[in-house]
C-alpha cells in the first residue's frame, strides 16, 4: 500500500520546549490510523503541521506526496479537517455553514452537496436551525459533514468524540469507518479513548510526550505481551471474599480491581489460566465471567499513564 | 514529489490552480452578510438616522433664516453640514467625526478573536484558501458597510437639504462633498484598522473593543494637552513673540499625530470654502487679504497633506493587522 500521510523526523518546539520529537509515521491509503494518547502530547500540534498550519521546527513531510509547507493550497483542498472542539457560527444555520465551506472550496454546486452530506450525517431535521442552538453531537456532526464538503481523499479528525454522550460517539464512530470504507477515504483520528481509537482504527501509535512509543496494528501490539496476561475475573460472591481467594492461588501475581464492582483484574501467566480457572472453582467461588482484557490496548496504555486517568 | 511510495495527486489535473485568489470574495459577501443582519449595525443605523435628521432639520431652518441675507454666499449648501444651530449643539461634520470611531471599531473588534472564540478559526483556515484572504475579506466588508453608511448619511442629508431650502447644489459642491466622503470613509477605516489590529492581537472581545474606544477617548478628550507637552518639550515656549510662534507651530505639527484633528481639519477645509487655512496665521500674513471662496483645486492644495498623512496612518494599520494575524500561530 502506498503512503498518504508520511513524516520523517518531524519536529515542533515552542520556545525551545519539543511538544513533537522527531515524529515518524507512515499511514497507508486508505486506512483508518489512530494517534493515541493524552491531552498535551502533541496530536494536534502533528495535526496543524500536517495541514500547513504550523510550520515544523524540523523534519520533512509528505502529504499525499505534497509538502505542506510548500503547497499548503492543494493540501487543504484535499484533506477535510475537523478541530478539535470544532466552532461554527452561530447565527448561521447548519445549512448556511456548510455552504459557506462549500463556496471557500469553489464546488460547482454547494445546495446539492450540501444537502447530501446533511443526509449522510443525519442532521437534514436541524439543517435550518441557527448552529448556535446545536447540541455538541449535532456540532460534531456538522464538523463531519464540515470536512467532507470538500470530498477529500484524506480526513483529519481531532478528538471527534468529547464531549458527546456514549450513543453519539458510537454514531460517530459508525460514520467514520462506513466513510472510509465505502468512499475509500484515509482517515486520521486522534483521541484520548483507547477503546475507541480501538474500535475503528487499523492501526495505532501511541503517542506521549512528543514521541510515539508503540505502533501498530491493534492486535500486534498486544501480542507484544506474550507470556504475562491480565484477565477480568467476575464473581457473584462478595468482593471482598473473591479478592482473598484470587490472591491465594499461586499462580496469580497481582490483583487489581476491575471495571465494575465485583471483578478484579488478575496478572498471570496465560499457560495457568485453565489451572487457575478450575482452582477457583473448587475452592467454591461463584465465578461468573473471565475475560482477557490485554487483547485490547488497555494493558499497553495503563503501562504508560501509570497514574494518569484513564477513561476508557 | 518522485517517490514511487507515496500516493501522489498529479496537480494539474485539478481545475482550480494553485495561486487561485477569489476566497477573500467568499470570505467578504459572509461578512457583509453579518455585519448587515446584525443587531449592532440596525441599531448604529437607528442612532444615526435620528441624530442626522435632527442636526440636519436644525441646520437646514437655521440657514433658511438667514438666507435672505446671504446674498452673497455661493456655497449655502455645504452650510447644511457645517452650521451649528440651536437646539442642535454640534454641526453635522463634528457629529460624524465624533461617531466616526465607534463606526469603525464596531465592524473590526471582534473581526479576529470572534472567530477564535467561536472555534471557526481552524475550519476556516483550514480551507484552500491563503490566509490573508481571511483578514483581506474582513477589512473588505467592513469598509463596505461604512462606505454604504456614510454615503446613505450624505444623501439623506442632500434630500432634506434641498426638499426643505430649495436650494440645490452646485457641481462644485457636489464634487466637495464626494471628496469629503472618502475622507470619512478613510477615517473611519483607520478606526476599523486599528480595532482589526487589536483583535488579532487580544484574545477577548471585550478587551478589544475597549483598547480603541480608550483610544480613542485619550486623543479626543486629552489630545491637546498630551500634545501641548509635546510641544513644549521641542520647542519651550519662552515669552519672546518668537518662541510663542515656534511653540504654536510645534503643537500644530504634533497634533497631527492624531487622525481625530487630521480628520476635522480636512472636513473643514473641505467643505468650507471660506477656510483658506488649517494652521496658523499672523496677522501680517492675513493683512490685507481678499477674503473670497477658495475653488476646490485650492481647498484640496491646502489640506492635501492632511489627507495624505491620514491615508497613510490608515494602511499602516491594516499593514499591522495584516502582518499581526500572518505570523500569529492558529492555537494562539
Amino acid at each position: 500500500m502506498p503512503s498518504a500521510i508520511r513524516t520523517v523526523g518531524l519536529t515542533k518546539r515552542y520556545d525551545e520546549v519539543a511538544v513533537v520529537k522527531g515524529l515518524d509515521l507512515d499511514i497507508e491509503a486508505g486506512e483508518v490510523f489512530g494517534l493515541l494518547g493524552p491531552n498535551g502530547a502533541g496530536k494536534t500540534t502533528t495535526i496543524l503541521m500536517l495541514l500547513g498550519l504550523t510550520e515544523p521546527t524540523a523534519g520533512s513531510m509528505k502529504v499525499l506526496g505534497l509538502d505542506p509547507r510548500r503547497h499548503p493550497l492543494e493540501v487543504k483542498r484535499r484533506v477535510g479537517y475537523l478541530p478539535d472542539a470544532v466552532g461554527f457560527y452561530d447565527d448561521l444555520t447548519g445549512r448556511q455553514n456548510l455552504k459557506f465551506t462549500a463556496r471557500l472550496n469553489q464546488i460547482e454546486d454547494p445546495q446539492t452537496r450540501v444537502d447530501e452530506l446533511l443526509a449522510q450525517v443525519g442532521l437534514e431535521y436541524a439543517a435550518d436551525q441557527p448552529a448556535g442552538e446545536y447540541s455538541r453531537g449535532m456540532k460534531q456532526r456538522l464538523g463531519l459533514a464540515d470536512a467532507l464538503v470538500k470530498e477529500p481523499s484524506i480526513l483529519i479528525l481531532d478528538e471527534p468524540t468529547t464531549a458527546i454522550d456514549p450513543e453519539g460517539v458510537a454514531e460517530i464512530l459508525d460514520l467514520i469507518r462506513e466513510l472510509a470504507v465505502q468512499e475509500g477515504v484515509t482517515v486520521l483520528l486522534s483521541s484520548h479513548l483507547l477503546n475507541q481509537v480501538q474500535a475503528v482504527c487499523d492501526r495505532v501509535a501511541i503517542f506521549v510526550g512528543g514521541e510515539v512509543i508503540a505502533q501498530g496494528r491493534p492486535h500486534d501490539l498486544a501480542a507484544e505481551q506474550v507470556g504475562h496476561a491480565r484477565v477480568e475475573f467476575r464473581f457473584d460472591d462478595d468482593a471482598e471474599v473473591a479478592l482473598r481467594r484470587l490472591e491465594e492461588i499461586e499462580t496469580v501475581d497481582d490483583v487489581i480491581h476491575g471495571r465494575v464492582p465485583g471483578s478484579w483484574i488478575a496478572t498471570l501467566d496465560i499457560g495457568t489460566l485453565p489451572a487457575t480457572v478450575n482452582r477457583l472453582v473448587s475452592i467454591g467461588s461463584q465465578l461468573t465471567g473471565v475475560r482477557r482484557v490485554d487483547e485490547d490496548l488497555d494493558a499497553i496504555y495503563r503501562r504508560y499513564f501509570e497514574g494518569e486517568e484513564v477513561s476508557a | 514529489m518522485t517517490d514511487p511510495d507515496v500516493v501522489t495527486e498529479p496537480v494539474a489535473k485539478d481545475p482550480r490552480p494553485e495561486g487561485s485568489r477569489g476566497g477573500w470574495r467568499v470570505v467578504a459577501a459572509k461578512e457583509l452578510a453579518d455585519h448587515l443582519y446584525s443587531g449592532r449595525f440596525i441599531v448604529l443605523l437607528g442612532v444615526l438616522g435620528i441624530a442626522t435628521a435632527a442636526a440636519v432639520f436644525a441646520a437646514s431652518g437655521g440657514i433658511r433664516d438667514i438666507a435672505p441675507d446671504a446674498e452673497g454666499i455661493t456655497a449655502l449648501f455645504l452650510k447644511l453640514f457645517t452650521v451649528t444651530v440651536d437646539p442642535v449643539p454640534f454641526p453635522l461634520i463634528i457629529f460624524v467625526s465624533f461617531l466616526a470611531p465607534l463606526l469603525g471599531i464596531m465592524f473590526g473588534f471582534d473581526s479576529v478573536n470572534g472567530e477564535r472564540a467561536q472555534g471557526t478559526l481552524p475550519r476556516l483556515l483550514s480551507q484552500p484558501i491563503h490566509r490573508d484572504e481571511v483578514i483581506l475579506g474582513k477589512f473588505v466588508a467592513g469598509i463596505s458597510v461604512i462606505a454604504v453608511m456614510l454615503t446613505a448619511l450624505v444623501l439623506f442629508v442632500a434630500g432634506i437639504g434641498i426638499f426643505r431650502l430649495g436650494v440645490t447644489p452646485s457641481l462644485q459642491e457636489i464634487t466637495r462633498l464626494f471628496v469629503w466622503l472618502i475622507l470619512a470613509v478613510v477615517y473611519v477605516a483607520f478606526w476599523q484598522g486599528l480595532a482589526t489590529l487589536v483583535s488579532v492581537r487580544t484574545s477577548r472581545a471585550a478587551t478589544s473593543a475597549l483598547v480603541p474606544v480608550g483610544i480613542w477617548l485619550v486623543l479626543a478628550l486629552f489630545g491637546s494637552f498630551i500634545f501641548g507637552a509635546v510641544a513644549g518639550l521641542i520647542s519651550p515656549d519662552d515669552g519672546t513673540d518668537a518662541g510663542v510662534l515656534a511653540n504654536a507651530r510645534a503643537q500644530q505639527a504634533v497634533s497631527q499625530i492624531s487622525p481625530i484633528n487630521l480628520f476635522e481639519q480636512g472636513s473643514t477645509v473641505l467643505l468650507d470654502p471660506e477656510v483658506r487655512a488649517t494652521g496658523l496665521l499672523t496677522l501680517e500674513q492675513v493683512d490685507r487679504a481678499v477674503l473670497s471662496e477658495l475653488n476646490l483645486a485650492q481647498s484640496l492644495g491646502i489640506v492635501w497633506p492632511q489627507m495624505v498623512f491620514l491615508i497613510a496612518m490608515t494602511a499602516a494599520m491594516f499593514a499591522l493587522a495584516y502582518v499581526s494575524f500572518m505570523k500569529q500561530e492558529v492555537r494562539a
